[in-house]
C-alpha cells in the first residue's frame, strides 16, 4: 500500500504543452507513471509523444478515466487550473506552480471546503509527490527512491531528496514521498497527511520536515501526541534565518516569536517527536529508531 | 514587497480613507515648502524607511516653526536610523513624510491580515494604540480583539461596529469607524496585502477618525498584476546583492558570515546555513539559485557572493532534480575563474547527473589550479568549508594544486 497515489492512478497533465509540462511528462512517463492525457485550452485534438491533448479536464476525464491530474501552469493561471481539476472531481491534484498569489489560493481553498469535491490538492510550489516504483507525479528525481516503509512529508523539494537519499543509504526505501509546498496557502497539510499514514499499513515511520514560519509544524506535533501511532522524525529548516526576511519560499519568514525553527523543534521535541539539529542526521535518526544500527 | 508610509498613505487616499495632509521630501528646502504648503503651526517630520520603531529612534519629529522644520529636516535627512529592526547598521533617512500635526484624542491599534493556518483574513483591534503588537501579545494579551474576515468578500459593516464596541467607541464613532475598517479591507483585498497595520488610528478632537501611520505590504507573487504597486519598489531600502539578485530572480538573503552559500532550493538552502553554524562557522548568505539553474545563474550567483568582501569560501551544495549536476559543475567551473586566488569554492554534487559533474570538476580543477574542494555528503562538505573559512588565508603558491579531494 501507499497514500494518494499508486500504480492504478491515471495521470493528466495541465499545461503539457509548455516545455515544462513537456519535459517532465517525458520523466513521469520513463519512471513508469500512467500519463493518459494532456489539458491545454485551444490545444484540444493536439497530442505530444503519443499523448492526447483535450481543451477542459472534463473532457480528459470523460475521454480517459483520468482519477488525478499534475499543473504546470504559468502562476497567473494556475488557480484556475487547479479550480478546474476540482471542478472535475479527482481524486488528486498536484500543482507544481511556483509563485501563485495568496489570494488566489484562498479562493482556491474556499472552493475546496464549499463545493464538497473530493480532490485532494497537493502544493502549490511543490516537488510533487511519489510512490516509489508505482508512480512518479512530480519534478523529483525518481532514481534516488526505492520502495520501503518510510513516508516523508516535506514543505521542501531538494531537502526531501536529501532526506531520502540518507534513508535509502541505510537500505531503507520509502512508501510515499510528498512534498507540500512552501507557500502561505497550500492544499494538504502535515495532518492531512500524517492521517493517511496512519492507516497505510506499509509505513513504518514519518519524516516530517518543516522550516520557519507559520503554524503548521507546531500543530501537527499536537495532532502526533495526541494520535499518531509511529515513530517520527524530524528536522526545522531555518535555525540561523533572520526575523522578517523570505528565505526563498513565500512561506519562510520569520514574523512573530514562536514560528522559529529553535521554537518549533522544541514544541515537537516535547510531543514525543525525534527532533535532529543537523539535515545530515535525519537519515541515521530514522535507522536508529526502526531499530536497523 | 515592503510600502513606505507615504506611499501606503497614497492608496489610502485613493480610497477616501482619512489621512493627514501632507508631503514628501528629500531636502530640508523640499520639506520647509511642503510645509508652507500645508499651513497651520504644528507639524510632524516622519523619516520614511522600512523599519518599526521609528519613533524611539528619532526618525519622527514634532515641529512647530517652520525654522524647525527646516533644521529638523537637515538633521533627520542622512541620518542612519537605528530601531530595533534595522540590525545594527540602521538605514539611512533618504526622504521624510512632512504632515500637518493630528490632535488625539484616543489611540487605536489596527491591522488586517492573512491568517494562513485558517485560511481567512483576520482583523486585530485594541483599545492601546501606539504600542507594537508584539509588545501587547506578550503584556496584554487580553486587550487584543480579533475578527476572523472572508477572503473572498467584502467585510461587513456590522463586523465593523461590532469591533467599535469592544474598542470602547460610542455614539457616531460606531459607524464612523467602521466605515473606515471597510474601506481597509477594501485596500487590503484589491492590492493583494499581506499586512495592513494602522498604528494608530486615531479619534482627532473634532471626534473624526484619522489614519495617523499606514503600513503595507504586499504579496510578491500578485505584483504581475500590480504594476503600479511594482513602481513604488525602492531599491534604495535593499542591499545591493539582494537588488542585483532580484534582476537574476536569484533568492539572496545577505548576512553577517563569511561562508558564502550556492544552493537549489530554500528548504535546502537553509539547512546548509543551519549546518554550518552547528559545526562552528558563519553563513555570509542565504542564496537559493532556484529549479532552473543554469550557467549564467551560477556565475551571477557566485559574482553576487563575491561582492561581500568578508566571504573566505563558498559553499556550493546542490541536490540535482530538475537541475542537472553537469551543467552546475560547468557553471562552477566557469564562475571560479573569476574567483580570487584567496578564497576557496567547496562543491557538494548529488541527484542528476552527479556522476558526470563530479568527472567535469575533477578533471579541470586538476588542470586549472582552482582552489575546488569536492565533497560527497553535506556534513563533509559544511566542515570542509568550516575548517578552510577559519585557516588563514592561503597564499598564491599553495592556492595552486587542490583537485577533488575524494
Amino acid at each position: 500500500m501507499s497514500i494518494l497515489i499508486n500504480n492504478r492512478t491515471k495521470v493528466i497533465v495541465q499545461g503539457l504543452t509548455g516545455s515544462q509540462g513537456k519535459f517532465h511528462a517525458a520523466k513521469m512517463k520513463e519512471y513508469g507513471t500512467n500519463i493518459v492525457a494532456g489539458v491545454v485550452p485551444g490545444k484540444g485534438g493536439e497530442s505530444v509523444d503519443g499523448t492526447p491533448v483535450f481543451d477542459t479536464v472534463e473532457e480528459a476525464v470523460r475521454a480517459t478515466g483520468a482519477n488525478a491530474s499534475i499543473i504546470y501552469v504559468p502562476p497567473a493561471y494556475a488557480a484556475d487550473s487547479i479550480m478546474e481539476a476540482v471542478d472535475a472531481n479527482l481524486d488528486v491534484c498536484v500543482c507544481i506552480t511556483e509563485g501563485i498569489p495568496v489570494r488566489d489560493m484562498l479562493a482556491v481553498k474556499r472552493m475546496i471546503k464549499t463545493t464538497g469535491s473530493r480532490t485532494m490538492l497537493i502544493g502549490p510550489n511543490c516537488p510533487g509527490v511519489i510512490t516509489p516504483g508505482e508512480c512518479k507525479m512530480g519534478i523529483m528525481p525518481g532514481e534516488i527512491h526505492t520502495p520501503g516503509t518510510v513516508g516523508i512529508i516535506s514543505k521542501s523539494g531538494t531537502l526531501t531528496y536529501e532526506a531520502v537519499k540518507q534513508v535509502s543509504a541505510y537500505g531503507l526505501g520509502q512508501s510515499t514521498c510528498v512534498g507540500i509546498g512552501g507557500d502561505p496557502v497550500i492544499g494538504l497539510k502535515y495532518i492531512d497527511l500524517l492521517e493517511m499514514f496512519e492507516y497505510d499499513a506499509q509505513t513504518e515511520l514519518v519524516v516530517l520536515i518543516g522550516e520557519i514560519g507559520g503554524q503548521a509544524e507546531v500543530k501537527a506535533g499536537e495532532w502526533i501526541k495526541n494520535n499518531f501511532s509511529k515513530p517520527v522524525v524530524s528536522f526545522i529548516a531555518g535555525q540561523t534565518a533572520p526575523k522578517g526576511k523570505r528565505m526563498g519560499h513565500a512561506g519562510a519568514i520569520i514574523s512573530g516569536g514562536d514560528d522559529t525553527a529553535a521554537s518549533k523543534m522544541k514544541r515537537l521535541a516535547e510531543c514525543g517527536v525525534h527532533v535532529v539539529e543537523l539535515p545530515s542526521e535525519i537519515g541515521k535518526k530514522v535507522a536508529e529508531v526502526l531499530g536497523k544500527i | 514587497m515592503y510600502l513606505h508610509e507615504f506611499q501606503a498613505k497614497g492608496l489610502l487616499r485613493e480610497y477616501g480613507l482619512p489621512v493627514p495632509d501632507g508631503g514628501v521630501a528629500s531636502t530640508a528646502s523640499d520639506a520647509l515648502r511642503v510645509a508652507k504648503e500645508l499651513k497651520g503651526e504644528k507639524w510632524v517630520l516622519k523619516a520614511q524607511v522600512h523599519a518599526g520603531g521609528r519613533g524611539k529612534a528619532g526618525g519622527v519629529k514634532i515641529v512647530q516653526s517652520f525654522s524647525d522644520v527646516y533644521d529638523e529636516s537637515t538633521h533627520m535627512l542622512g541620518m542612519k536610523l537605528v530601531t530595533h529592526q534595522t540590525g545594527e547598521d540602521g538605514k539611512i533617512v533618504r526622504r521624510i513624510l512632512i504632515e500637518k500635526a493630528t490632535n488625539i484624542k484616543q489611540e487605536i491599534y489596527l491591522s488586517f491580515m492573512v491568517d494562513r493556518d485558517n485560511e481567512q483574513h483576520i482583523l486585530i483591534a485594541s483599545a492601546e494604540g501606539g504600542t507594537e503588537i508584539e509588545t501587547l501579545a506578550e503584556s496584554k494579551p487580553d486587550a487584543i480583539i480579533k475578527e476572523k474576515l472572508s477572503a473572498i468578500k467584502a467585510m461587513g459593516a456590522y463586523q465593523g461596529r461590532k469591533i467599535a464596541k469592544k474598542l470602547g467607541l460610542k455614539g457616531n464613532l460606531l459607524n464612523k469607524f467602521s466605515a473606515v475598517v471597510v474601506k481597509l479591507h477594501q485596500v487590503f483585498m484589491d492590492y493583494d496585502c499581506m499586512l495592513l497595520e494602522i498604528n494608530p488610528l486615531v479619534v482627532n478632537s473634532d471626534n473624526e477618525i484619522v489614519c495617523l501611520d499606514a503600513k503595507i505590504t504586499v504579496d510578491d507573487n500578485a505584483l504581475f498584476r500590480h504594476s503600479k504597486i511594482e513602481e513604488m519598489k525602492d531599491y534604495g531600502e535593499m542591499e545591493p546583492q539582494e537588488v542585483r539578485a532580484s534582476i537574476y530572480d536569484l533568492s539572496y538573503v545577505s548576512m553577517e558570515g563569511n561562508i558564502g552559500c550556492m544552493v537549489n532550493g530554500a528548504g535546502l538552502a537553509m539547512a546548509t546555513m543551519d549546518i554550518i553554524k552547528s559545526f562552528g562557522g558563519q553563513p555570509a548568505n542565504f542564496l537559493d539559485v532556484g529549479g532552473g539553474a543554469d550557467e549564467n545563474k551560477v556565475r551571477e550567483a557566485f559574482r553576487i557572493i563575491l561582492t561581500d568582501p568578508n566571504v573566505k569560501v563558498i559553499f556550493v551544495n546542490i541536490f540535482g532534480g530538475i537541475v542537472r549536476c553537469d551543467l552546475i559543475a560547468k557553471g562552477v567551473l566557469k564562475a571560479a575563474n573569476e574567483v580570487p586566488g584567496d578564497k576557496h569554492v567547496v562543491l557538494r554534487l548529488d541527484g542528476t547527473n552527479v556522476a558526470e559533474g563530479k568527472k567535469i570538476i575533477n578533471e579541470e580543477a586538476q588542470t586549472s589550479g582552482l582552489n575546488i574542494y569536492a565533497a560527497d555528503t553535506m556534513a563533509d562538505a559544511a566542515q570542509l568549508a568550516v575548517k578552510l573559512a577559519n585557516e588563514p588565508a592561503p597564499n598564491a603558491a599553495s592556492a595552486k594544486k587542490k583537485g577533488g579531494s575524494k
